[in-house]
């Protein structure tokens, strides 16, 4: 599923990182990842040779790492938090809601690539648990009713754009 | 200040005092000291002279919606003829009452409103602008300022309840500065501690003076910072490093985010004075990617100290050169252990290893490191500032200074408070904190995250500090404090944090690896019902709950780092106050909170029930038996607890049990 | 300075290790994850000890002594940590000894008989994993890994391939290749020291036996097998002779018993292997061209410089290893002096070395449409054979190989040894360069388990720059050099494993550093027992020459003897 011409993006993005060596793994990966949205076999294999890492390494320090995806995620990344605070205020109810809605597990993608389900670790707004974030968007004190209505503002601007 | 003029100016001399002027004043050539202090004055924005708005943009803020907020007051301001400012601000710490709004009208004292949705903007910013003082009853507080007017029936900060007994060092500027301007920050004595150690001071003496205040590290550790730093200085070699820890990886623990949002310099300037302490010349941010607000504003922070020349080569002329670089976590609590964070900065699994040697001597590729929390260095500019026996006059015996708590859970007034060491538990969660919400009844207060264990009713009197924790089996940790009330089950919060453990643990070592497993499965066959129970998972419960101690004792004995050393703290903390309720959960197979799912027992009272079929009709299990018009009932062994015939119920004749 | 272990005062020299202390101390502590020479890195928990004064228990292996320190090794509460670790680790590992290929050498039971497991205390949390068999030479099983790491840092230190490494964390790690896929899919060079140190059967190699034994109840396969240099002065350990024994005889002797039909020894063709290789030698020196000469008997080493130096196949000798020489002439030579049909020849090899199972089956070794060889064993697999025929090799009568393809020079027996290929090369090429066979004898320089040994030689006015390098982290250094410009040389001899081929990837588990000593003494006493001590001067090779391959590098010897490399992938 990657897009073609990736290796040419991943190459000029490599090209930030002159003088590289094993201690930029990770921010090449981050940067990476930024841009083409998960990291692929190419990809990663790119990013080996470029800075003479065996393969197993790149993939075994990328799979430690719960940030790096590797395979497409969905065009809204839906992240719920899963801290104390949130915890106990009922945040397995508001992640049963969102399956609920979505009819996908964490971990997956809608069939229509829209949406992508995922629990994170503290995002760090506890005073104002539950949270959540899609794409960067922050949005807290969350009951099921208004992920409802939240899920469905996305899925309206998705359907005036098209 | 000497003539209105910077203190920084005492210990800027030659090229580095004119390099300052020419940042300060861009495009005046040979200032006045007329030209320094009308300058400073402006940048320091205590008092205004034009209508200023402060909105609180910080993570907190920007979840309350923020943004919405704004907005709304720009369309407000449109139909005002008028020379506004909008200044967005990090956390002032009441994020109980967010979005707030503060309102800065020259002459008078600056104003904070809460809960400011869009919808409330056009009535606040009408009324004030139009000097209606009917709007005053809606302020949360006002600001003291000794030259401006007073706002009648508005209490003063300082006495505003959930500050009164807050002492705030790192959080002083938190909320009120822009976080993005460095001028502002210099205006308000910024840089003046630099300044004056990198003038006056040998990074011996900067040791010993961060020794003698008694500061130690605010990331849970506990060991005083001022004799690591010596570790490290004492240590020969042709480079070192200094990382400062923004990985704040304890859920429940908001503290750095807000410094690092808020004000950015104060950790800063922390940072370049540490790194000079132990001569290193390359120090870097750790700071986890799921804080890009924070990231945002420490790149912008860093980026304005390289154009001022306070980083770089050189720095205030004095020989000491420093860059710093921000290194963002991919997602991994155990990076916040100091060998972990060490191999991820190298490129590798983050993965503890043993110890010694400590980092201090042996730490990033091979050389001296010394590794602070965030709060720690936030703390250094003011000890330099008003010295080491100002800050050890405050908290107690053995834990001085101050410390940020991140308050959160059941409680009425959730945020960051920063506390003299040795107040009391109840103090914070009831004076500060206002007790529970909603009138439930406190159960238990879990400070230090997944390290740490509860603080009962019994233990509310305890001072806290990072000794008196430990002799009830808990800790300070990073300083999280998640309260909890009679609808939190103990069994599931220690399961929760079971959970976290097994999927941050590392993997390297067996005890952690496998140890918290076992405790895992423990705890989920506790927490399980009888119809997910097979064979012999009751015997395997008993046979658990009677190893849980035994292998606590093993993970904390023997796994290689603090992770799975203090795994096992929750566990045993909740089975030390709460026996009750496991005995609950594993005997009588039910939980008292009503939040274990599978224990729950739904029942039909039979003297409500109409008979109106309904819910046996929605039951998906077919678990409720009845004629119509007769009482039902529901067969606990068939049900799967979904609760939805108690949302269809009219007759309110279903009950949790 | 003075410790205390146990209650007793000894003196110990600083900067030691407690595990070490202990150890010199004869107080063997128990370990999972350590590995001699290598960084301890803490993670089995396992050699816990517990000391004066530290609320904790710590790791001996990672700990350092201290002056006045005062170790418990075994107290009570020692012992019921490392028995719980033990535990824990059990409670996640199949339970399937008598069906394990590690049954009886298995680190893990022989702990837990150890420290007296005797109930499941914690419940099973065993997941089920994928087996992976898609290599020719070993076999990987991850519900037997007990994640201590060895292979991971061997393959990555020892050997600087890093075929495998760990991926993901907590209770998902796994050891694996890159992206989870098949051993065969990595650059994985197949030389097994990931298998020596495994310390349980998560690693181990193919098991060929039963390919073995169905060939040795056909009726209509003439059933040949050859043995390394190596193997004969191993072999005895495992049958309670004293490490360093040379078997070589009882060893033939049960091959027989064992229905084997002709017993050959690859040290003859290892003379053979000599002569192509020593003229060919002297033939790049005359021409300038193609220098340094690399050996070409090690198949993992090929495989490294097919993945990771290009540039320097062209460098390698084009001979095919003892191993293969061997089955070529076998089925070529031998096959039609006995007029046997070679198609119904099965040609065995019992290898200290798990990469001549990948070699065996590599296409470029087929000869005349044939293989050159069918099965290869280990010495590992040789001795589980001579177990299951119940022989008792200690009270067998010693037996001689079959002629044409038994006979030896002591020469071809060094093979075994880094540095043994370059002695017997070296002697040859002297004598062909001179024609004066007093130039040459012992090279004692070469005689030692260093990784890089370094020497020049006169012969005759022309200057031999040569380097004997084993294990590649060193074989890395030697090369990186040379393409720096930093060295410069005529002849490289490199052997895949640390000390050669006795310490092979097939050899008995547990790199026991004073049994290896004593199989290198071993060889070089054989080397000062024998007459015919280089390889020009085994009759057989000579006849072999004179009757079929015309002379060495001739075209006959290019077609049954020489070559060709690949290309792969890098990383």
């Amino acid at each position: 599923m990657s897009k073609p011409n990736t290796n040419t993006t991943v190459a000029s993005l490599l090209k930030k990182f002159p003088k590289a060596n094993r201690g930029d793994l990770i921010p090449i990966l981050q940067c990476v990842q930024d841009s083409e949205k998960f990291l692929s076999k190419s990809t990663m294999m790119e990013i080996g040779e470029f800075l003479k890492l065996p393969l197993s390494k790149v993939y075994g320090v990328a799979t430690f790492y719960n940030q790096f995806k590797f395979h497409p995620p969905g065009k809204y990344q839906i992240q719920i938090c899963r801290g104390t605070a949130c915890h106990v205020e009922g945040s397995s109810t508001i992640l049963a809601a969102l399956i609920n809605d979505l009819k996908i597990n964490t971990g997956e993608t809608t069939s229509d690539g829209l949406f992508s389900l995922e629990v994170v670790a503290c995002i760090g707004a506890c005073g104002l648990a539950p949270v959540m974030s899609i794409n960067g968007e922050f949005f807290a004190k969350l009951t099921t009713e208004k992920i409802k209505h939240i899920i469905q503002d996305f899925r309206d601007k998705e359907a005036s754009n098209e | 200040m000497n003539n209105g003029l910077p203190l920084i100016e005492n210990y800027l001399i030659g090229s580095s005092l004119e390099y300052f002027h020419s940042c300060l004043l861009p495009g005046v050539t040979n200032p006045t000291s007329k030209d320094i202090a009308e300058k400073i004055e402006t940048l320091k924005n205590d008092s205004v002279n034009k209508p200023y708005f402060f909105i609180g943009a910080g993570t907190c803020g920007l979840g309350a919606g923020a943004l919405h907020t704004e907005k709304a007051l720009l369309n407000v301001l449109k139909n005002f003829n008028l020379d506004t400012e909008i200044i967005k601000v990090g956390c002032i710490g009441l994020c109980f009452a967010e979005p707030i709004m503060d309102v800065f009208l020259p002459g008078k004292n600056r104003l904070s409103f809460g809960n400011v949705t869009p919808d409330k903007v056009e009535s606040i910013v009408q009324a004030l602008l139009n000097d209606d003082q009917t709007i005053l009853s809606q302020a949360l507080f006002q600001y003291r300022s000794p030259h401006l007017k007073v706002w009648q029936e508005v209490p003063f900060i300082e006495d505003y309840p959930f500050f009164k007994k807050q002492r705030r060092i790192v959080l002083n500027q938190c909320g009120i500065i822009n976080p993005l301007s460095i001028g502002q920050y210099i205006a308000q004595n910024g840089y003046v501690a630099l300044a004056k150690t990198l003038k006056k001071l040998t990074p011996l003496e900067v040791c010993n003076i961060i020794e003698k205040s008694g500061l130690k590290g605010r990331g849970g550790g506990g060991f005083l910072t001022g004799k690591k730093w010596k570790f490290a200085l004492s240590t020969p070699s042709d480079q070192k490093y200094f990382i400062c820890n923004a990985d704040e990886g304890d859920p429940g623990a908001f503290m750095d985010r807000a410094v690092v949002e808020g004000d950015p310099h104060k950790l800063l300037e922390g940072l370049i004075i540490a790194a000079y302490a132990i001569q290193a010349t390359k120090a870097y941010i750790y700071i986890r990617a799921e804080y890009p607000l924070a990231i945002a504003h420490l790149e912008q922070a860093i980026s304005d100290l390289y154009e001022w020349k306070i980083l770089g080569d050189n720095i205030f002329d004095s020989g000491f050169d420093l860059d710093i670089i921000i290194k963002k976590g991919a997602g991994a609590f155990v990076c916040g252990e100091e060998t972990a964070l060490i191999h991820s900065i190298e490129g590798k699994r983050g993965m503890p290893r043993p110890r010694p040697p400590f980092p201090a001597v042996s730490g990033l590729h091979g050389k001296p490191s010394v590794i602070n929390n965030v709060e720690t260095l936030a703390n250094i500019s003011s000890i330099l500032l008003q010295g080491s026996d100002w800050f050890n006059s405050m908290g107690n015996n053995n834990s001085k200074g101050t410390k940020v708590f991140a308050l959160s859970g059941k409680i009425k007034n959730t945020g960051l408070v920063e506390v003299p060491m040795g107040i009391t538990m109840r103090e914070i969660i009831f004076d500060i904190g206002g007790g529970p919400k909603n009138n439930k009844l406190f159960k238990a207060v879990q400070i230090g995250g997944p390290s740490g264990g509860c603080v009962t009713n019994e233990n509310l009197n305890i001072e806290i500090d990072y000794d008196s924790l430990k002799t009830i089996g808990a800790m300070m940790g990073s300083g999280g404090l998640v309260v909890m009330d009679e609808d939190n089950c103990m069994v599931d919060v220690a399961k929760f944090f079971m959970d976290f453990i097994q999927r941050e643990s590392c993997g390297k070592c067996i005890p952690c690896r496998e140890g918290t497993k076992q405790m895992q499965n423990i705890l989920e066959k506790i927490t399980r019902g009888r119809i997910s129970e097979k064979g012999n998972d009751a015997l395997d419960r008993f046979k658990g709950i009677l190893q849980l101690e035994e292998l606590s004792n093993t993970i904390k004995e023997t796994s290689l780092c603090g992770l799975g050393q203090s795994a096992p703290n929750p566990i045993l903390s909740t089975l030390k106050y709460f026996r009750h309720e496991y005995e609950a959960h594993i005997f009588d197979r039910r939980c008292p909170s009503g939040v274990c799912s599978e224990l729950i027992n739904f029942e039909i009272l039979e003297d409500k029930c109409k008979g109106c079929t309904l819910c046996a009709k929605k039951c998906p299990s077919s678990a409720i038996k009845g004629s119509p018009k007769a009482p039902h009932y529901i067969n606990n062994e068939k049900c799967i607890k979904c609760g939805q015939c108690l949302k269809v119920c009219k007759f309110g004749a279903i009950i949790k049990n | 300075m003075k410790i205390e272990i146990n209650n007793q005062s000894v003196n110990m020299p600083a900067g030691i290790s407690i595990l070490d202390a202990c150890k010199s101390a004869n107080i063997n502590i128990p370990t999972l994850c350590y590995l001699e020479d290598l960084f301890p890195s803490g993670s089995c928990r396992m050699c816990v000890v517990e000391i004066a004064g530290v609320k904790n228990l710590v790791t001996s292996c990672s700990t350092q002594i201290t002056e006045g320190m005062k170790i418990s090794t075994h107290s009570n509460r020692v012992i019921a940590a490392r028995k719980s670790i033990l535990e824990l680790l059990l409670s996640n590992h199949p339970d399937d000894c008598l069906y394990c290929d590690k049954n009886n050498t298995c680190e893990l039971q022989k702990l837990s008989a150890e420290l007296g497991v005797r109930n499941r205390n914690f419940s099973k949390q065993l997941i089920e994993k994928e087996i992976d068999k898609s290599s020719p030479s070993l076999v990987r099983d991850p519900s037997k890994c007990i994640l201590c790491g060895r292979c991971v840092r061997v393959c990555e230190e020892r050997q600087t391939v890093s075929a495998i490494s760990f991926i993901k964390r907590g209770s998902q790690t796994k050891v694996t290749t890159a992206f989870d896929g098949g051993l065969n899919t990595s650059n994985c060079i197949n030389c097994g020291q990931c298998a020596m140190v495994c310390p349980t059967g998560a690693i181990i190699e193919k098991n060929n036996i039963k390919d073995v034994l169905a060939a040795l109840s056909d009726k209509n396969k003439v059933v040949v097998v050859q043995h390394a240099p190596a193997i004969s002065v191993t072999l005895g350990e495992l049958f309670g002779f004293k490490p360093g024994t040379d078997v070589n005889g009882q060893m033939t002797a049960a091959l027989r018993k064992m229905g084997f039909q002709f017993v050959f020894e690859t040290s003859f063709s290892a003379d053979v292997t000599i002569m192509e290789e020593a003229s060919e030698l002297v033939d790049r020196i005359k021409k300038g061209e193609k220098l340094p000469l690399m050996t070409s008997c090690s198949p993992g080493w090929i495989k490294f410089v097919e993945h990771f130096y290009p540039e320097f196949l062209t460098n390698l000798s084009s001979c095919k290893s003892p191993q293969q020489m061997m089955g070529a002439l076998i089925k070529n030579y031998w096959a039609f002096k006995k007029n046997i049909n070679p198609r119904n020849i099965y040609s065995v090899s019992i290898m200290p070395c798990t990469a001549k199972k990948f070699e065996a089956g590599r296409e470029e070794m087929v000869t005349g449409g044939l293989a050159d060889i069918d099965a290869v064993l280990t010495t590992r697999e040789l001795a589980k054979m001579i177990d299951m025929f119940n022989i008792n090799l200690a009270k067998l009568k010693p037996e001689n190989a079959d002629d044409p393809l038994g006979e030896h020079s002591s020469a071809a027996k060094l093979f075994g040894v880094t540095g043994g290929v370059a002695e017997a090369a070296l002697r040859t090429a002297a004598f062909l360069i001179t024609n004066d066979d007093s130039k040459v004898h012992e090279i004692r320089e070469y005689r030692d388990l260093e990784g890089i040994k370094e020497l020049t030689l006169n012969i005759n006015g022309i200057t031999l720059k040569t380097v004997v390098v084993s294990g590649l982290s060193n074989a890395r250094i030697v090369l990186d050099d040379i393409k720096r410009g930093l060295k410069q040389y005529h002849f490289i001899e490199v052997m895949t494993c640390p000390g050669g081929c006795i310490a092979g990837g097939g050899q008995p588990f547990g790199l026991d550093k004073d049994k290896i000593v004593a199989r290198m003494k071993a060889l070089y006493q054989i080397d000062k027992n024998e007459k015919i001590r280089k390889s020009h001067h085994n009759k057989d090779v000579v006849k072999l020459y004179e009757e079929f391959l015309m002379h060495p590098l001739s075209q006959k010897s290019h077609e049954l003897l020489h070559t060709k490399y690949k290309l792969r992938t890098g990383y």
